[in-house]
């Protein structure tokens, strides 16, 4: 894994888990690597990942059962939808409409460039 | 576990290389060892093996004093140095003879790690290269399971591909009972590891905190030119990476390039912060 040398890597690992939960790679209520695991996974300090995991523990994202691992939660998925939508609406977006009064882009360009966007996809 | 006391050291006819200094290692934590070059750190380093004997002052390993060296004592530490001579036998016979050394050693462990690392068990050392010897010895030093692990400059010889191996190895063999410490100047190749940072100048301790306790108090980053508020050393007049004190700013990644830099340039200032800030979060 490549850091971003501005973010606390244990947030970075964090974003991982989130990807891997909203992708589906990781279902709800499936086990998920070991603390020791994802250290290595991502060669980090153990305490830095374990710090990841309490983290996503106290946000309910995954749980710990006792003497077996790790898990994600049952409503894993949308916990993590709501934490991201949330993160997108007050974090990127207002990064994004800052950029675009820099640059002097209005919102109908934006939104010729979504629905082209949209259209390439399909 | 490790514990130095007014530690003085200094070669025949020169001058002191290590003055008082008092540090604290405890187990289940990786500490970084840094200065630049000749401050002592390979020096305090052998100390702590037992290599070198301090002038006056004592380095204690759980109570002991290891300038004694006991066998109790000495099989608890192993040293992977930067320098060394392996002898021109296999590496199996060169587990044979040294593991009989260190009651916690792992056979299987070892074998493992040479597979990771691509060696055979019939090669002889003598015909290895520099970093596949290097490897070896890493192999070695992990497997002995020593309380204590010292390693000068690990990564130096290795090739990149190795150089995240090795990380991988070292992120699955702490545990909360093991004690190691990395001195090194390829910060960039070991900054995910590290959890405590030491650094040595003009022959004395002058930085010794966890990394928890710096990204509490401290804020690296590119701080727009308006933003001088707690500024405490920056690089570059243009854009230059900064370090702050954090105060309510949002937490960061420690860039351990920078902070080494600013303990340099800014030693009692940086300490003042994490002194000041640590009475700030009791109250």
């Amino acid at each position: 894994m490549d850091f971003d040398n501005s973010k606390p890597i244990y947030l970075q690992i964090v974003d991982f888990f989130y990807e891997n939960i909203l992708s589906k790679q990781w279902q709800e209520g499936s086990r998920i690597p070991s603390v020791r695991e994802v250290a290595m996974m991502v060669e980090v300090n153990p305490n830095t990942a374990i710090r990841a995991f309490n983290h996503l523990q106290d946000l309910e994202v995954i749980y710990n059962k006792r003497g077996i691992g790790y898990f994600v939660s049952n409503n894993g998925y949308t916990t993590v939808l709501d934490i991201k939508r949330k993160e997108f609406l007050e974090q990127n977006l207002p990064n994004l409409f800052k950029q675009m009064s820099l640059l002097d882009i209005g919102i109908e360009e934006l939104n010729n460039a979504y629905n082209q966007h949209k259209n390439e996809e399909e | 576990m490790l514990t130095t006391n007014k530690l003085y050291f200094n070669y025949p006819t020169s001058p002191s290389v290590l003055k008082s200094i008092n540090l604290e290692l405890k187990p289940g934590n990786i500490y970084g060892l840094f200065g630049k070059n000749g401050e002592g750190k390979s020096t305090l380093i052998k100390i702590m093996s037992g290599l070198l004997f301090p002038k006056s002052g004592n380095c204690t390993f759980n109570g002991r004093s290891i300038q004694q060296r006991e066998p109790e004592t000495l099989q608890d530490i192993f040293l992977i140095p930067e320098e060394f001579e392996l002898p021109s036998i296999s590496i199996k016979a060169f587990e044979h003879i040294n593991s009989v050394f260190y009651p916690n050693f792992s056979k299987e462990q070892f074998y493992n790690l040479l597979e990771e690392f691509h060696l055979k068990p019939q090669q002889i050392i003598s015909n290895l290269s520099f970093g596949q010897k290097k490897k070896v010895l890493i192999a070695f030093g992990i497997a002995v399971n020593t309380q204590l692990l010292l390693m000068d400059e690990p990564t130096n010889g290795l090739d990149i591909p190795s150089k995240s191996q090795f990380r991988k190895v070292m992120a699955a063999s702490v545990d909360s009972g093991k004690c190691i410490v990395i001195s090194t100047h390829q910060v960039r190749d070991l900054h995910s590891l590290i959890n405590h940072v030491i650094i040595l100048d003009n022959a004395q301790l002058i930085f010794d905190e966890s990394l928890d306790q710096v990204t509490k108090m401290l804020w690296f980053g590119r701080a727009s030119s308006t933003e001088q508020t707690g500024l405490i050393y920056s690089e570059g007049a243009f854009g230059g990476r900064s370090v702050h004190a954090r105060m309510d700013k949002e937490e960061t990644e420690v860039d351990l390039e920078l902070l080494f830099n600013g303990v340099l340039n800014e030693p009692a200032r940086i300490n003042q912060i994490m002194q000041n800030n640590d009475h700030g979060t009791r109250v």
